[in-house]
């Protein structure tokens, strides 16, 4: 009997790819949501000091 | 009698119906996931969106602005997904879009519809925290319209689809504009107008080529509902409201010379096509060829050629916007 768990390896490959990507899309995220706060907080501080 | 109402299916995400069966299916590569958040109807919509942007004649720190437009791709791209995933099984059937990577099988229902609730959600996100709420609301509207109104209802039901379905089509350069400003004036939903009137010409031209297939699959488009001559009417009389609507932004201070130009000549070849086609056979039954060896489809030029033009037309009439607008900012 074949086994159900058993994952081919362009299978495997392409998981791993996929989980690359998904962890890049993670960190891009995350560096968007850090510059993001940066520049509001620039331009709120610009409107206090102005 | 009382017309019995549609029925809605929800998707149940079983495996997508493969356009073809029977065939070793490599796994997804990142191509198909490039192809799923379909690319050139993208890349139309970045550019109404910027126009939409620069027209607003607000100043904008760049790096939000940039945010902007990204998230305006993005959610775009996760319309795209959605629509994949819910139509996959429309897809498979018609020779345009069977190789879709959901309707060809190699990638499941279930993940192009997370990839597209992920990235939705993220482009929504990302424009709330780094615009402000109405972009990030108008995005919302549009990528949920696009994938819950349009794909899983109006698509099935109606040969209005992508006439009430358009709306998703025209809302970015109001988003854009939004985005710079905060709020939503008349010349902004000018643009929403002109994009709203410009799709049913432009998809029933390419309707009118493939009718057959939107039959095949049981879509309810306008050359299967009410034949290829009422279209070719249809296409006619949309071609005449938007050609002078094109015009009006020229005399509401959202265009300049340039614009009127454009949009007065442009507007003219337009309608001028959609008269050729009206008067042509396009969508009509396919003929014999003269000696039996080859099958005539008429009309199929001047479908072709107002479909072709449409595109550039639209793409015209926002590049001179473009430029004229963003000339004024660096002057």
């Amino acid at each position: 009997m074949s086994d159900p768990f058993h994952e081919g390896q362009r299978a495997a490959k392409a998981r791993r790819m996929r989980s690359w990507a998904i962890a890049l899309g993670l960190i891009v995220l995350v560096a968007l949501t850090f510059v993001v706060t940066i520049v509001k907080m620039a331009a709120n501080a610009h409107h206090a000091v102005t | 009698m009382k017309r019995p109402m549609t029925e809605v299916a929800l998707p149940d995400f079983a495996p997508a119906p493969q356009a073809f069966p029977g065939v070793d299916i490599a796994p997804a590569g990142w191509r198909d996931y490039v192809a799923l958040a379909k690319p050139r109807v993208m890349s139309l919509v970045v550019f109404t969106a910027l126009t939409g942007l620069v027209a607003a004649d607000t100043p904008m720190d760049p790096i939000l602005a940039a945010m902007a437009v990204l998230c305006i791709t993005v959610g775009a791209g996760a319309a795209g997904a959605l629509n994949m995933a819910f139509d996959s099984d429309i897809d498979a059937q018609m020779r345009r879009t069977r190789n879709r990577p959901v309707a060809a099988g190699r990638i499941s229902r279930a993940d192009a519809a997370a990839f597209g609730a992920v990235l939705g959600a993220f482009s929504i996100m990302l424009m709330g925290l780094a615009v402000n709420n109405l972009a990030a609301g108008l995005l919302l509207f549009t990528i949920l319209f696009y994938a819950l109104v349009y794909t899983m209802w109006l698509k099935r039901s109606t040969p209005q689809n992508i006439v009430i379905g358009g709306a998703a089509g025209a809302l970015p350069p109001v988003i854009g504009w939004a985005a710079a400003t905060g709020h939503t004036p008349l010349n902004a939903w000018l643009l929403f107008a002109i994009i709203f009137l410009w799709t049913p010409p432009h998809f029933w031209a390419l309707a009118l080529n493939s009718g057959g297939d939107y039959e095949k699959a049981g879509v309810p488009m306008m050359p299967v509902v009410k034949g290829a001559k009422s279209t070719r009417l249809q296409i006619l009389i949309y071609s005449l409201i938007l050609a002078p609507l094109a015009v009006v932004p020229a005399f509401t201070g959202l265009g300049g010379p340039g614009y009127l130009a454009a949009s007065i000549l442009g507007g003219a070849m337009f309608v001028l096509l959609a008269v050729r086609l009206w008067r042509s056979r396009a969508g009509e039954a396919v003929e014999p060829g003269p000696d039996g060896l080859y099958s005539v489809k008429p009309g199929a030029k001047q479908a072709r050629d107002l479909f072709a033009y449409s595109i550039l037309y639209l793409f015209g009439l926002f590049a001179v916007l473009l430029v004229e607008h963003g000339l004024k900012a660096v002057r």
